[in-house]
């Protein structure tokens, strides 16, 4: 692996001064494959084309995690990029490297490229903003969770395709109905962390973790055993018992049962659009996540997962300008809505949005907005602007080893998320001590 | 008396030792060094500070009870994956080794396996054992038996268990077949006129005559199972459900690559490094006595 990484590295190394000798050469390093690959390839030749002075070399690292991984040996190895994309659990990991990342309020400024940070939506910047409300780095892709439902299995188990799904009594109500149906797997879920514990605190307006979930210090505790979050771990941990709730791994595992129109409810990411879209035989609906009316009279907002664009410290300021000239186009409208469209990934501006819903795509695509209506509702509060939480990486597979205890009935949803804490808590520290 | 060759003066021994020695110090001494060296610092990623901490690193993972389970762990997986990829082995070279007709063919299916990367194999065996569309657990969901290795650890552990051993059957299968047609005809026959039966003949003849061979795979198959397998577990549960499946190398790569907390991954190296070193010293020291060369 190392060896690989090397010999990328020297390839690079190699290729760069060829280009350089006509233009500007920027380096981005991106996580995608397939479909999305392409449409980034796409996005940098439209960019290439567009102007002389610049060429952008996009080059792909592998999934989130190597590509941070490759980011960081990069930068021990003085070969970093300029630009590099990094999910959003690793984004305390970026911002505490300073000295490494040059935060993108300041290439901006220092670049005159157009640049107004009020043109994007408070739910996707707040992730990346200081508390200031300075953008340290720029939304690429971002989605949050929404509930899909195949309307097709809910007609087959007897259950109106239109009830209303808006809450998570309504929703066990359906389970039971569903199940009392033949309904073999009622709902399933993908990102269980993300989707239940971290989507669910921010959207009943509950911290997850301490020092407003991270934003305000590193000197953060998490919060995830606070009752809120346990009443619905111990619903869910019934109906996981009872059959309703269908466990199948930590990632998007459950996606495929769901596109193969086994399941009848699936909370999964707004960005399952398209392969929902491709795959399934059947008539789906989007709806927004569903609230437990109990611990809210109304839902605030979810917040996003996904990755952002980092600038790497160590280059000239003439290659800064060219960064600031291509993030810049990235914000643009046209690329904004065409990504947003072909994706289901949420728009980064308001008027990218805007520019969609006149274009007549929402009501061609329905429920194709939701996901953007249910993060632009209401205005962020401090347990939803987002999780600034170190080594989150790996306090998620905590949590995945926990919420997994729970769901085969080793521990109750108290335990397992004190535990959770506990665990997650230890990890903290020591982040706090590496990045003092 | 002992024939011995000998040197005059130093300088062609030396110089024809130098490219091991060097080849020891660049991808052996040196890298245990900085392991060693960076296991007593908390360093951030990116390599831009770092603070000294002296042996916390160490107290921080022998106060983790997940990491002190995952000593056990490691026991139980290796002594599995050893067990499950020497005992078939032996048993299909033993048939191999006894058919006359089509042997080449059954030797080379036989072998083949081997040439499956680990995270390939890890993949094929998730896909077959897949909770939900996998083609085993479908077969077993007809008998009645409802695999979810996804939360049942003992699953789990068997799952990964089989994959990583089932790559190896072939390589040990090599061996012993190689080992038992060395094994000297006439000594065999000389039993067989004096009565002794197949399985006779095998444990008091054959099986002692293997001996070196299986001492060998016995110590590379623990190695193996120790540091080559993470691409599967990684592949097929990540160390889950509950860490079950978290060996102590895999810990390793999942703090260090994925967590970047390169100072507890250095502190991690080390202990294995202490661990491994022990098993070498016990089984030199023990086992190989009772092998007859």
């Amino acid at each position: 692996m190392k060896k690989q990484l090397l010999g990328a590295i020297a390839a690079s190394t190699i290729m760069s001064p060829i280009a350089a000798m006509a233009q500007t050469e920027i380096q981005f390093w991106h996580a995608f494959t397939g479909r999305l690959g392409e449409l980034v390839a796409t996005q940098v030749a439209d960019f290439n084309a567009s102007q002389d002075d610049y060429v952008v070399v996009a080059s792909h690292k592998g999934n989130y995690s190597e590509t941070l991984n490759a980011g960081i040996a990069a930068f021990r190895a003085k070969e970093q990029p300029h630009i590099l994309m990094v999910f959003e659990v690793g984004t305390a990991t970026m911002m505490a490297a300073k000295g490494a990342i040059r935060p993108v309020y300041e290439v901006m400024a220092e670049s005159g490229a157009q640049f107004d940070p009020d043109a994007y939506i408070g739910a996707v910047k707040g992730y990346y903003t200081t508390t200031d409300g300075d953008m340290l780095s720029l939304p690429f892709n971002s989605s949050t969770p929404v509930l899909w439902v195949n309307r097709d299995a809910m007609a087959a188990a007897g259950v109106d395709p239109d009830t209303d799904l808006s809450t998570w009594e309504q929703v066990g109500d359906v389970l039971d109905q569903l199940k009392a149906g033949g309904e073999d797997c009622p709902l399933v879920t993908a990102w269980q962390s993300w989707i239940h514990l971290e989507n669910f605190s921010a959207y009943h307006n509950v911290p997850f973790a301490s020092q407003d979930n991270g934003f305000a210090g590193t000197n953060t505790e998490l919060m995830l055993n606070g009752p809120a979050q346990v009443a619905h771990l111990n619903a869910m941990a019934d109906w996981a018992k009872e059959g309703k709730f269908i466990y199948t791994g930590r990632r998007n595992e459950g996606g495929a049962n769901f596109r193969s129109g086994e399941c009848a409810l699936f909370t999964e990411s707004s960005a399952g659009y398209a392969g929902i879209k491709a795959e399934a035989q059947f008539e789906f609906d989007v709806r927004r996540l569903p609230y437990w009316s109990a611990l809210a009279s109304e839902p605030q907002n979810t917040i996003i997962g996904g990755a952002s664009l980092w600038v790497m410290e160590g280059h000239d300021s003439a290659e800064y300008k060219g960064v600031g000239e291509f993030l810049s186009y990235l914000s643009s409208s046209a690329v904004q809505a065409k990504w947003h469209q072909d994706t289901g990934y949420l728009p980064i501006t308001s008027e990218a949005g805007d520019a969609t819903r006149a274009s007549g795509f929402y009501d061609e695509n329905p429920g194709t907005d939701v996901a953007v209506m249910q993060m632009t509702a209401k205005q962020p509060t401090a347990n939803s602007k987002g999780l600034r939480l170190g080594s989150f990486d790996q306090i998620r597979g905590i949590i995945d080893e926990e919420l997994e205890a729970i769901w085969a009935g080793d521990k109750t949803a108290q335990e397992a998320m004190d535990s959770a804490k506990e665990r997650g808590d230890a990890l903290l520290r020591r982040f706090e001590q590496a990045s003092r | 008396m002992e024939k011995r060759v000998t040197f005059r003066g130093w300088a062609l021994p030396l110089l024809l030792i130098a490219p091991q020695v060097a080849i020891s110090i660049v991808f052996f001494f040196y890298p245990a060094a900085q392991a060693i060296w960076q296991s007593l610092f908390i360093p951030d990623p990116f390599g831009l500070s770092t603070q000294f901490v002296g042996l916390g690193n160490f107290e921080f993972l022998l106060s983790d009870k997940f990491y002190r389970a995952s000593f056990g762990t490691t026991a139980i997986f290796s002594i599995l994956v050893t067990l499950c990829s020497m005992v078939p082995a032996l048993f299909l070279a033993v048939l191999a080794d006894r058919l006359i007709k089509g042997s080449g063919i059954y030797r080379t299916l036989l072998i083949w396996p081997y040439a499956v990367a680990p995270a390939v194999a890890g993949v094929l065996w998730m896909f077959m054992f897949n909770t939900r569309v996998g083609v085993v657990s479908w077969y077993l969901g007809q008998f009645g038996y409802d695999w979810n290795h996804v939360l049942n650890d003992a699953e789990a552990m068997g799952l990964v268990v089989v994959a990583s051993a089932w790559g190896r059957i072939s390589y040990n299968f090599l061996f012993f077949l190689a080992a038992l047609q060395s094994v000297p005809r006439s000594v065999i026959e000389a039993a067989a006129i004096d009565g002794a039966r197949f399985w006779k003949r095998f444990f008091t003849i054959v099986l002692p005559l293997l001996s070196p061979t299986a001492f060998f795979l016995l110590v590379v198959n623990v190695v193996y199972a120790f540091f080559e397998t993470f691409g599967v577990i990684h592949t097929i549960t990540a160390g889950g459900p509950q860490q079950a499946t978290t060996i102590l190398v895999y810990k390793v790569f999942a703090d260090g690559f994925v967590g970047q907390d390169l100072g507890s991954s250095s502190a991690q190296s080390v202990i294995l490094l202490v661990v491994v070193g022990l098993l070498t010293v016990v089984q030199f020291k023990y086992v190989e006595k009772r092998v007859h060369y």
